[in-house]
């Protein structure tokens, strides 16, 4: 099987919504024979600073929604969407922080194997974008090495208070290799295009997406569910 | 931190994880505090290798041991019975969502000198050269009434009350030799010391039960391993903490539990600040005056560039000497993972190898076990003090945690952790408050 199905029987599916979603599960094969799509599954993990927008980018994406008053993430951090990129299926397993970075307390299991990650800042803050680099010096330390990395400056509708420079940002991000965007969750802006520039960017072919080492081989674990005998993890997993 | 929750949780080992989850599910307002910058105190995993050498003094590791990060080398050993406790409140918790396992290759049990496979069903018995053949007929014929076995149907008890009778009686019933009795007891049901063979049966059967039924979820052997290693655990439950809406601070030196009227515990403070609250659940090394010492544990780290002779070159494994082999009152356990596991760079294999202190010369003790591995590249001994609390903490409303024992796997860590919670709380966990169907976090 190639879909690595995130527990057992029929859970999982993609969230509604976001209209680009594929529910597709499996390379279907179309009646003369030919193979018409294949998925591939990736962990990607939310960073910043409280307050900068990370939810409020997930709910956009993934629901098509926004809050003006978004409260402080608890309660929700695990939501996945899909995207349909020419023959592939591309499906986010996204993963918010769940307020553990607020007092620098986030686990490093957070960021284990995954494949891509939004560092996110807000672009009427100064201090947020400190973060950010802080943030992505930390991915560049100690998650994968392959992993894909876009820098997200979010609340561009307030770029009349804005406080750190595009070119800046952009700069920034050219040096350490990064994709960047100015986003907003308020009115979409850049929202579907910055994931969509990060499933662009993901290795689809490769099984070793993820993994904090290199330690490579037959690397795959299983996720545990009731009563079944172990599927097969999605971290990792890829396209066959 | 100068807030007032309901509880707060000191140190981040996974037992203190576990509660601080629940606490947080049942609706309680809890800070977690630990006094590292990292998550797991004595359950972590420690990356990067750099760090473990330093941690026991040696000198830098050189370069053949590849890249330091690619590293996790647990602290304390143990392995997850694939039907037992823990995995049962990881899959209910939806912890399970943020980890991935392996099965751990296969489980080994020493006699005479040498390993043998435990033979787990009437298949591998029939090929085990643990037993001879008469002896083989008479464990199959054991096993089978183990599976057959229902607590509540006594017609499957077969002229036998596992309720009044003895676990001697019942091996006596099938006529089992010593030694059979040995690996039975030791590497099925899983018992430290020969205690068991007094008490009811029902407790070894149960125990057997669990172990053959851990073996048919997955199979190969009963138990599971984490990807990057035990540490993993305790984040994950710290994380379903934090969803349910727990306060993490790491690196956060605690001076003081304050006490209020009674010796009842009020609150908690760091430096300046006080936090305030209702309950303080910890593990002993926060409070050192509301525990005893009662025993030690030794732990020896051994890194290795190769797989364990007579293992089938498994990648991981485990093997138990059970106490009668070796001349001991306690098993000693080995146990195995590798790169496999993302635990060591490529070609590496971490073995631990422990038991519960019996002489003043702790080293010496597993020796039995440290033989088998064959050449070592490095060793790390540790020689842990084991604690328990003084009172049961009602009075004070703090609950403490007991250290972690020389078993292998993690029942009496689930158990320590639900008698916790039912003491501090007054009921037993309900899991139905967790909405842990896979889609609930996709609303
Ligand atoms: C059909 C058969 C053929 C065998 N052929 C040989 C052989 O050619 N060479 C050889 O060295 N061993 C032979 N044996 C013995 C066998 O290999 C082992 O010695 C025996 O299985 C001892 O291990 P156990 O733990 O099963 O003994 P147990 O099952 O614990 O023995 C149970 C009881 O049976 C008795 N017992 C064991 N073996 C025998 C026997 N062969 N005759 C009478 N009583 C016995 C024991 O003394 C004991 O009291 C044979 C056994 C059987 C059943
Ligand atoms: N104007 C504007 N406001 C935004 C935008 N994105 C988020 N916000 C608002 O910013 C506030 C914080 O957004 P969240 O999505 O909760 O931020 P977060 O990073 O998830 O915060 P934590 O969960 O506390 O870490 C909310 O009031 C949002 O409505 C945006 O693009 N434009
Ligand atoms: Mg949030």
């Amino acid at each position: 099987m190639s879909s690595g199905a995130s527990g057992g029987g029929g859970g999982g599916g993609a969230a509604s919504g976001g209209g680009n979603s594929n529910h597709q599960r499996g390379a279907a094969q179309r009646p003369n024979g030919q193979t018409q799509n294949k998925i591939c599954q990736f962990k990607l993990v939310l960073l910043g600073e409280s307050a900068v927008g990370k939810s409020s980018l997930v709910l956009r994406f993934v629901k098509g929604q926004f809050h003006e008053y978004q409260e402080s993430t608890i309660g929700a951090a695990f939501l996945t969407q899909t995207i349909c990129l020419d023959d592939t299926t591309v499906k986010f397993e996204i993963w918010d922080t769940a307020g553990q970075e607020r007092y620098h307390s986030l686990a490093p299991m957070y960021y284990r194997g995954a494949q891509a990650a939004i560092v996110v800042y807000d672009i009427t803050n100064q201090d947020t974008f400190g973060r950010a680099k802080t943030w992505v010096k930390e991915l560049q330390r100690q998650a994968s090495p392959t992993i894909v990395i876009a820098l997200a400056g979010n609340k561009q509708d307030l770029a009349n208070k804005r406080m750190v420079e595009y070119e800046e940002a952009q700069a920034y991000a050219d040096e350490n290799g990064l994709l960047f965007m100015e986003t907003s969750a308020k009115t979409a802006m850049n929202v579907s295009e910055i994931f969509l520039a990060i499933a662009r960017k993901l290795p689809k072919n490769d099984q070793s997406g993820g993994g904090g080492g290199g330690a490579g081989g037959s690397s795959q674990g299983r996720r545990l569910a009731e009563g079944d005998s172990g599927s097969r993890g999605p971290a990792g997993a890829c396209c066959k | 931190m100068d807030e007032e929750y309901d509880a707060i949780v000191l140190g981040t080992g996974l037992k203190e994880c576990i509660l601080s989850g629940m606490l947080s599910v049942s609706g309680k307002k809890v800070l977690h505090v630990d006094r590292n910058k990292y998550y797991g105190g004595e359950s972590a995993s420690i990356c990067p290798l750099e760090e473990l050498f330093s941690k026991f003094g040696a000198p830098p590791p050189d370069e053949s041991y590849g890249r330091g990060r690619d590293w996790n080398v647990d602290l304390i050993p143990k392995f997850l019975m694939a039907n037992g406790s823990l995995v049962k409140l990881l899959i209910h918790t939806g912890v399970t969502r943020y980890l991935e396992f392996k099965s751990v290759e296969g489980s080994y049990v020493y006699k005479g000198g040498k390993i043998s496979k435990v033979p787990v069903d009437q298949k591998e018995a029939l090929a085990s050269d643990l037993m001879g053949m008469f002896e083989k007929r008479r464990f199959r014929n054991f096993l089978i009434y183990v599976q057959d076995f229902t607590a509540d149907d006594p017609k499957t008890w077969k002229d036998f009350d596992p309720n009044t009778q003895n676990m001697q009686a019942l091996y006596d019933k099938f006529g089992l030799d010593k030694n059979t009795q040995d690996f039975t007891g030791h590497a099925l049901a899983l018992h430290r010391d020969d205690s068991y063979l007094n008490r009811p049966a029902i407790e070894t059967v149960n125990r057997i039960k669990l172990y053959s039924d851990s073996l048919a979820r997955y199979g190969k052997s009963p138990y599971l391993y984490p990807m990057y290693g035990l540490g993993e655990l305790p984040q994950g439950f710290a994380r379903l903490s934090a969803i349910y809406g727990g306060t993490y601070m790491l690196d956060k030196p605690i001076d003081e539990i304050v006490l209020g009227e009674g010796g009842k515990v009020v609150g908690v403070r760091s430096g300046t600040e006080v936090a305030k609250c209702k309950q303080v659940y910890c593990d002993p090394t926060y409070v050192p005056d509301r525990v005893k010492k009662t025993g030690q544990v030794i732990r020896c780290i051994c890194l290795m560039d190769h797989p364990i002779q007579n293992t089938k070159d498994a990648l991981s494994t485990q093997i138990i000497i059970p106490q009668k082999q070796v001349g001991r009152n306690s098993d000693i356990y080995v146990s195995l993972v590798s790169y496999t596991h993302q635990v060591a760079a490529k070609g590496w294999f971490v073995a631990m190898v422990s038991t519960t202190v019996e002489t003043d010369n702790p080293e010496a003790e597993i020796k039995p076990g440290i033989d088998l591995l064959g050449p070592i590249r490095q060793k790390f001994v540790s020689v842990s003090d084991y604690y328990e609390p003084t009172d049961d903490g009602l009075q004070s409303q703090m609950f403490i945690s007991q250290s972690y024992d020389a078993t292998t796997h993690f029942e009496t860590t689930c158990l320590d952790v639900l008698d916790i919670f039912k003491r501090g709380t007054g009921e037993e966990f309900d899991f139905s408050k967790i909405k842990h169907e896979l889609g609930d976090e996709e609303q």
